[in-house]
């Protein structure tokens, strides 16, 4: 259709049906994006981090799945059969070593499984302790982390979004536990809370998993929660001056509502990272506490007891030693540069 | 030092004070709690015995009165009244001693740590990505990731009984060689991050191109003028460093079985001597408290520009 060049009707092209030509162009060619999408190809793209993902997930699998197949129990003395004589061979063996009637089954032709990092001195199977102790310190540190991040993230959000009065008295309680010298009275507590708690215990649920990590996750929950309600009172107080906060408050949304629905979405993400970055700090109180004989209670493993039972026998079977040590700093290790990495991923304002 | 100095170390003073008050009530009353008290032990005591060492250790008063009186003997006398299991020993006097050693032990360890810490830091940041920087990282990322006692436990197994070039045992000056490394390596780790990330931050800064135009050498820009600022940052690292090589003193000394404060106060925990365990985790914790007191404030008065709140 022709048009005048000084018309002031519209121009009617502009309003015919688009072609298919038209209409391809039009196609997305990238679905859009979300923020949690966005920040894990980041991850995937960190080739530190994605390797220690990897790691982690490998012996997280490894320990609570190996156990179920493995031949030998973790507290199983393989000396010790009912209704026989101790049998002695069985302790202190060398990796691939076997014990006097696991050679006899040998010799008659069965096939008996290896033990791979021998025995300890009583005659349990090293191997699988150090995969249930790798479990219970992944456990321990998994736990602590989360019990800290309800606490902290609680009080936090409270002394943040109500500021005021609340926020000061509870800023001086943090501030004090903040300069409490923490592994002392980890120490501490942690000693005298084992001699507590496990006469409450007794014949409750709880005793399976024992005094000595119960006292642990206690003082975790009293002294550890400080840096986390800091950090989440500080996210508070800078999202709280936002607009929308302002707009949701004017259409009359409640104080418990915006924390849910606006303050803990915002933030989450920087409480992941920190929530992260815990993990092996737990992990290292835990074997630390266990190197001191104050950790889990025997004959559990955790990777801190099997170092610590190592020392008495340091100059003739080392490896005791290195293994877990091993397996203990490359979890704490790989933990640490993920947690990097997800900063990196997750938190766009540290990219300047 | 104007009046917002003062009032910034008043209020911190302030803090410390608080703070030890806390840690001696927490002790006290943590250690009361204990069920069956301090003498409930594996051999059956009398009730009268039970009764005569009560009174001859004042626990058979009122608890408020206990405590008035142990924080009052504390702060006038510096007196943490006797060891329960180690008889005829005050614990002040046992501290002491094991403090001479530990003292030693920790200071030795923590000179080493921060010169080597500044100069790997340094050298890091000088050689940013190159080869030498990379090394550098990665060593230090794994002896930040190791726990002391596993350190203290591989230089054992590889110098004292492998090589077999150290002694094993601490209590002579050559046994001090392998638990003064295990404690420095994971502060001297931790400096030479901290001395690389605020180098660099320092070297990016005007004055130091302004300071290369006017042909200043490498190494006099390094010393006359990046070095000092870029020292700032590791000072607030002092009070972390000297907690760390408390608590690590702890399993250190107990691997190579130093005679100081630590294995003492280890040995404290596996006894129940309940007064050794309140009095040693006190004068640790003043240490800790007055070193990061000291930190603080050395931070913000050497460096001008920090803001005071």
């Amino acid at each position: 259709m022709e048009k005048k060049p000084f018309g002031l009707h519209v121009n009617l092209d502009s309003f015919i049906p688009a072609t298919d030509a038209d209409k391809e162009y039009m196609v997305q060619m990238r679905p859009s994006s979300t923020f949690f999408k966005d920040g894990v190809t980041r991850l995937l793209r960190n080739k530190v981090a994605s390797i220690s993902l990897i790691i982690i997930i490998l012996i997280t699998l490894i320990s609570i799945f190996l156990p179920m197949f493995w031949p030998y129990a973790y507290d199983a003395q393989l000396g010790v059969q009912p209704g026989k004589m101790v049998d002695p061979s069985f302790n202190n063996l060398s990796p691939f070593e076997f014990g006097k009637t696991e050679l006899k089954r040998i010799a008659e032709g069965v096939n008996v499984f290896p033990h791979i990092f021998g025995t300890d001195s009583a005659g349990r199977d090293y191997f699988i302790r150090v995969v249930y102790g790798t479990r219970i310190s992944l456990a321990v540190g998994f736990f602590a982390s989360i019990i800290v991040l309800i606490i902290g993230m609680t009080i936090g959000s409270i002394a943040g979004y109500f500021g005021g009065k609340v926020d000061l008295i509870i800023m001086r309680i943090v501030d004090i536990i903040y300069s409490l010298p923490d592994m002392l009275m980890v120490i501490l507590l942690a000693s005298i809370l084992r001699v507590t708690l496990s006469a409450v215990l007794e014949g409750t649920v709880l005793e399976k998993i024992g005094s000595n990590i119960i006292s642990l996750f206690i003082v975790f929950a009293l002294l550890y929660w400080v840096s986390m309600s800091r950090l989440i009172r500080g996210q508070i107080l800078s999202l709280r001056e936002q607009e929308y906060v302002l707009a949701a408050h004017a259409a009359g949304a409640k104080g418990s509502w915006i924390i849910r629905k606006h303050l803990i979405p915002n933030s989450i993400s920087v409480v992941i990272i920190s929530t992260a970055l815990q993990i092996p700090n737990a992990i290292f109180t835990e074997s630390y506490l266990s190197f001191l004989g104050l950790g889990v209670n025997a004959p559990m493993p955790s990777l801190g007891s099997l170092a610590s039972d190592a020392l008495n026998g340091i100059s003739s079977y080392p490896f005791r030693l290195v293994i877990p040590a091993i397996v203990i700093s490359l979890i704490v290790l790989s933990l640490n540069l993920l947690g990097d990495g997800l900063r990196d991923a997750f938190d766009p304002k540290l990219n300047s | 030092m104007n009046s917002k100095t003062l009032m910034y170390i008043l209020k911190r003073l302030g803090l410390a004070i608080l703070t030890v008050w806390v840690v001696i009530t927490v002790t006290f009353f943590v250690m009361r709690a204990v069920p069956g008290g301090p003498f409930l032990s594996e051999k059956a005591v009398s009730e009268a015995a039970t009764k005569a060492l009560e009174a001859k250790y004042g626990l058979d008063k009122p608890i408020m009165e206990q405590y008035f009186t142990y924080l009052k003997d504390i702060v006038t006398r510096f007196d943490f009244g006797p060891s329960i299991k180690q008889r005829g020993r005050m614990v002040t006097d046992i501290i002491a001693d094991g403090l001479r050693t530990s003292v030693k032990l920790g200071l030795i360890a923590a000179f080493a740590a921060l010169v080597s810490g500044v100069v790997l830091g340094s050298v890091a940041a000088l050689r940013r990505n190159k080869v030498i920087d990379k090394v550098i990282m990665v060593v230090t990322t794994a002896f930040v990731s190791m726990p002391s006692f596993i350190m203290g436990t591989l230089l054992l197994v590889v110098f004292a009984i492998q090589l077999a070039i150290l002694p094993a045992n601490g209590s002579t000056s050559a046994g001090l060689v392998l638990p003064i490394t295990t404690l420095s390596l994971y502060p001297m780790a931790y400096i030479t991050r901290l001395t690389r990330s605020s180098m660099l931050d320092v070297l990016g800064q005007d004055y130091i191109r302004t300071a290369r135009a006017k042909g200043v050498s490498g190494l006099n820009i390094i010393f006359g003028h990046a070095l000092k600022n870029a020292m700032i940052p590791v000072i607030t690292y002092f009070g972390p460093m000297l907690a760390y090589i408390v608590t690590g003193s702890l399993v250190v000394e107990q691997i190579f079985a130093v005679p100081g404060i630590g294995r003492a106060y280890v040995s404290s925990i596996t006894n129940r001597d309940y007064t050794m365990i309140m009095g040693t985790t006190i004068v640790l914790a003043v240490l800790i408290v007055v070193m990061n007191l000291v930190s603080d404030i050395l931070y913000k008065v050497v460096d001008p520009r920090i803001t005071l709140e």
